[in-house]
């Protein structure tokens, strides 16, 4: 008698999972009816939508049915850290600069729940480019701190597109990091890829310039005479290098959805050693293909998509180069896999940009050439610690987080024969900047680098921080040794 | 007649001392006339003389007042008067956090307005408000003045600075504190300049707001700094309260 109950309980229990596959099938998945007008296609179900921060993006739609999605995003005024040694108040969607990432299908409907932390100080709202109606959102969502809007609206034109703050002062609501993107997928979904990341573009304007230390004020000057001490990818310098930077793996396909935030510039979007196969140009229909630098508005959007052939670090740069080796707007895509010498031979030289030419040249020293108020270290700890911090901001780009240097352009500093051979070579270059052949480990490198507008401190610092990270010969660099090789003749 | 003039002074400083004496934290705003952030070219605004509270309400005061009106403590408090944010730091009726010199804050326009009320005095027109706070240190508008909105303008992001104590910002041309620096305050007409919240919108829709100050030709600082305010009370609703927004009161000058 047990036995049967249990038998009919397995039986039912098999119907009803029948039942549901059956019906997750005809309600979940694509139906074979199209419609013209995307108002038209009916919701069902409800779904809390996947939100995630900077540089992933959450799974894709495939083929589901559009649905009542509800969105619920939290806005948070908080610190945070622009570069090493630099703090910013961010004002951020979902507590990221820029936003959390929202993926939706043409159809959907989604139920917009914005909330303003009680913390905050400002009023604040959201107007979505993905939106048709009056300020994409704006004034229905305009929410106090401490409250809750509720607002819905459909999609109806796939694409990727731009979200912001549009509260008066829209320009500082920008300024501080309060934009983010909203992918809307077509029917069916973007035919799948191996890889996808989330890049936007932002500039900064700070009381401080590039790299000062301390909690640096928005200067509403700067911003007005679009003046940028920093222009990042994902909210701050180094958001995707070192080891956090993108990874991939040879023969794998790369899909990035590239936002620009500004508030004010327009990005030169390109990927050193990389050419893409496929860009949504402005995050629309519209795909050209074999494209090298991908213009992306202020308030605009691209989707880029390129197969990785062969191994090595690939730099994402706004091809407006000062940005990138001056202000941040740099990340790196590492991809690992078989070398394949018909692609990319290696002894070609190749894929290398020299920003500054062939002769050398120097950064502008103001005058004094001393910045004011200068901190100085006091222990061997804080001279590591504030020559990481410099190392972080002046360096990296070209010699990377852990000083390996990219091979074939920029030498690495890392377990270096030539740099622990010569501390007052190593001292000069700094000051003065070197051009032409130089062997490093075996290798020969052909390179530029500028003289850099350091003080003696700085310097000091930083090639303290070099020579006692890696490997390196742990040399104490003073301040009165980089004067002495500063004033030699 | 000499008598009566004598009795008549008398009575006057007695009065006025009086007045003095009940009004020791507040200070006198003269008044004038300004060109309001809101105003059409050239509109300016007069505004009579007010006296002002030198201090914005602090926590201990506030508890003073439900103590003395229970209607509005936190769990007696009406609704329609005052959202679930009202007092929502507060551990129970008569317990607040933080310090008892902070401002009090969480505190709606209607609960602002009584406790205004039982002192005899009133919530200031925003007219007042922002009149009274044009001043820095050292003179009556310093609206100009780049250190006077760049003050501002770091507030802005400084955070939480609804903690600190009253009386820690800098004392004003007219001996009035914390008009920028600590918390947003109520004003009694708090809504009726409308920011709809789609800010670009609200230039076609009041293009006084715009034009009026483009043609003041100041900086846009200036207009930055004052937009937030504005921007800030359009958010706001009489039944909500928020944990940066608190209260001072004022009073007319009886003549």
């Amino acid at each position: 008698m047990k036995f049967k109950i249990k038998q009919t309980s397995l039986k039912n229990v098999a119907l009803t999972i029948g039942a549901m596959a059956l019906l997750t099938s005809c309600v979940n998945t694509q139906s074979d009816k199209t419609y013209e007008n995307a108002v038209d296609i009916p919701v069902n179900q409800e779904m809390v939508a996947e939100l995630t921060d900077p540089p992933f993006v959450p799974t894709p739609v495939g083929n589901r049915l559009a649905k009542k999605l509800i969105v619920d995003l939290e806005i948070q005024e908080r610190e945070g850290e622009m570069v090493s040694g630099v703090k910013y108040i961010y004002w951020t969607f979902g507590g990221t600069v820029p936003g959390s990432f929202i993926r939706t299908r043409v159809g959907d409907e989604i139920e917009f729940r914005l909330k303003n932390h009680p913390d905050n100080k400002l009023p604040h709202n959201i107007d979505l480019h993905a939106v048709n109606g009056p300020g994409g959102g704006a004034e229905s969502s305009f929410v106090a701190p401490g409250h809750e809007k509720v607002f819905s609206f459909k999609t109806l034109n796939p694409g990727l597109y731009v979200y912001h703050c549009a509260t008066a002062p829209v320009g500082m609501h920008i300024a501080n990091g309060m934009y983010g993107l909203i992918l809307v997928e077509p029917e069916g979904g973007l035919p799948p890829v191996d890889k996808e990341y989330y890049i936007m573009q932002g500039d900064f304007y700070t009381e401080g310039k590039y790299g000062e230390r301390g909690l640096q004020a928005f200067d509403m000057q700067k911003a007005i005479d679009e003046n940028a001490d920093y222009v990042v990818f994902n909210g701050h310098v180094g958001a995707m290098t070192g080891d956090n930077a993108l990874t991939a793996n040879v023969g794998e396909t790369v899909r990035l959805f590239v936002g620009n935030g500004g508030p004010n510039l327009v990005s030169s979007f390109h990927v050193i050693g990389e050419i893409f196969d496929k860009v949504y140009v402005e995050g629309g229909d519209l795909v050209n293909d074999n494209v090298q630098t991908t213009l992306i508005p202020a308030g605009g959007a691209a989707i880029v998509e390129f197969r990785v052939d062969v191994p090595g670090s690939f730099i994402l740069v706004d091809h407006s180069i000062f940005r990138a080796f001056n202000k941040g707007a740099l990340a790196v895509l590492n991809v690992q896999g078989e070398e394949n010498e018909k692609v990319f031979a290696g002894e070609i030289y190749e894929g290398i940009y020299q920003p500054e030419g062939s002769v050398i040249q120097s950064m502008p020293t103001s005058g004094s050439s001393k910045p004011k108020e200068e901190i100085k270290a006091l222990s061997f700890e804080e001279k590591m610690k504030f020559g990481k911090d410099k190392y972080m901001a002046t360096c990296v780009a070209c010699h990377q987080g852990n000083g390996q240097g990219i091979e074939g352009a920029f030498p690495p500093l890392a377990n270096a024969d030539y740099l622990n051979a010569d501390v007052d070579r190593a001292i000069d270059i700094v000051l003065h900047g070197k051009s032409g052949e130089i062997t490093v480990n075996g290798k020969k490198y052909n390179s530029v680098m500028t003289a850099q507008a350091l003080s003696d401190e700085d310097v000091a610092n930083v090639l303290t921080y070099v020579y006692n990270s890696w490997g390196n010969n742990k040399t104490d660099v003073t301040p009165e040794m980089v004067n002495a090789v500063r004033n030699r003749k | 007649m000499k008598l009566y003039s004598t009795t008549l002074f008398l009575v006057c400083s007695i009065l006025f001392f009086k007045a003095t004496a009940q009004n020791d934290s507040m200070a006198l705003v003269k008044g004038g006339v300004y060109l309001p952030l809101y105003g059409a070219a050239g509109q300016t605004v007069k505004v009579d003389p007010f006296m002002m509270d030198v201090y914005p309400v602090t926590n201990e005061e506030y508890l003073k007042f439900v103590k003395e009106n229970p209607k509005w403590k936190k769990s007696n408090v009406i609704s329609l008067f005052a959202d679930k944010s009202y007092l929502t730091k507060w551990e129970n009726d008569t317990t607040y956090t933080g310090l008892p010199n902070a401002p009090a804050t969480n505190v709606s326009w209607f609960a602002a307005k009584k406790y205004c009320e039982c002192q005899g005095k009133r919530l200031p027109k925003i007219d007042e408000w922002e009149f009274a706070a044009m001043a820095n240190e050292k003179v009556a508008d310093a609206r100009r003045i780049e250190s006077y909105n760049q003050y501002i303008l770091s507030w802005y992001e400084t955070p939480r600075t609804f903690n600190n104590p009253i009386g820690e910002s800098y004392k004003n041309y007219y001996g009035i504190y914390d008009l920028h620096g600590l918390v947003w305050e109520w004003t009694q007409d708090f809504n009726t300049v409308l920011i709809t919240g789609e800010s670009r919108k609200d230039g076609d829709k009041n293009p006084n707001l715009f034009c009026g100050s483009a043609t003041i030709g100041a900086s846009d600082l200036m207009n930055y700094a004052a937009f937030m305010r504005y921007a800030f009370r359009g958010s706001m609703k009489a039944r909500y309260s928020s944990q940066n927004l608190g209260f001072r009161c004022v009073k007319d000058i009886e003549i």
